[in-house]
């Protein structure tokens, strides 16, 4: 694996929106395939712990991806993503949200805004992710969420870690 | 009353003071030269900052110097570096699945 792949990472308060960049030492075709198909995105969407399960894909504008997260201790978190536009190997964007597992969204956590773009340059993939909120209290909120998640995740390798030197 | 940070750095005018005094201690006078605003105002922004520890007053003579609380913004940066984790991890999975796919294809 390539190591010098671009990762890239701020955020813009003022626009209220945070950019990501990454790039990955794929085609686009297969960049793309992982970002659109269930039996993939099910396979890396979730950050560890979590894992991915999807319940229903309809790709395609004004549809719907509706999948869940969970946890280790096998909680339920329900997900979706309302397609909005989609412009093949190129483009996709959607609003996502919490929801129950028939899709109904849950008002209280704020919704973000997706805008991804795809791009191959001699055999590696930029995918260039905006993120926007309606108001910078959505945003906030959103990176304090993200803070407690690392958290856990960081806790979680911990675990992990201490597990595996309690075998020696 | 504790204030929040990202209330702090979340109006303009606070970010451009923060600016103003990152590159040197700063008098409430001469920070409030740089804006439209009343000195109140200014006074008012100082006051917040101050409260959230981004900024503390040293005395000279008879002036107050303003200067930032570096550990204080490392602070913000620590904690997006928790939200820049989880996308690194999750990117981390999607270079294995490619990997993966790339080897059952051949």
């Amino acid at each position: 694996m390539k190591s010098n792949l671009l990762f890239d990472f701020s955020v813009n308060k003022e626009n209220k929106t945070i950019h990501v960049k990454r790039e990955f030492d794929a085609t686009l075709d297969l960049v793309w395939k992982a970002w659109t198909t269930p039996e993939l995105l099910d396979q890396w969407w979730a950050p560890k712990p979590y894992r991915t399960e999807t319940k229903s894909m309809d790709f395609r504008d004004e549809g719907l991806w509706l999948y869940a997260m969970i946890s280790p201790e096998n909680e339920v978190h329900w997900c979706k993503a309302d397609y909005k536009r989609i412009e093949p190997s190129k483009k996709i964007s959607w609003l996502d949200a919490f929801c129950d597992e028939d899709g109904n969204e849950s008002s209280e956590m704020p919704r973000t805004f997706w805008k991804n773009a795809f791009s191959e340059t001699a055999g590696t993939t930029l995918v260039s992710i905006t993120l926007e909120y309606k108001s910078l209290e959505d945003l906030e909120k959103i990176i304090t969420m993200g803070f407690q998640e690392g958290f856990t995740m960081a806790m979680h390798n911990l675990d992990e870690l201490l597990e595996a030197l309690s075998d020696r | 009353m504790r204030r929040d940070i990202f209330q702090a750095i979340a109006d303009p005018t606070r970010r451009a003071i923060i600016t103003l005094i990152a590159l040197q201690a700063m008098t409430p006078n001469a920070l409030a030269e740089h804006f439209d605003t009343t000195r109140q105002a200014v006074s008012k922004h100082l006051r917040i900052l101050t409260e959230c520890e981004l900024i503390k007053q040293e005395h000279k003579g008879r002036e107050i110097y303003y200067q930032l609380e570096i550990d204080k913004m490392k602070e913000i940066d620590k904690w997006l570096e928790q939200f820049r984790k989880i996308w690194e991890t999750r990117f981390d999975q999607l270079d294995t699945l490619l990997v993966t796919i790339k080897n059952n294809q051949k």
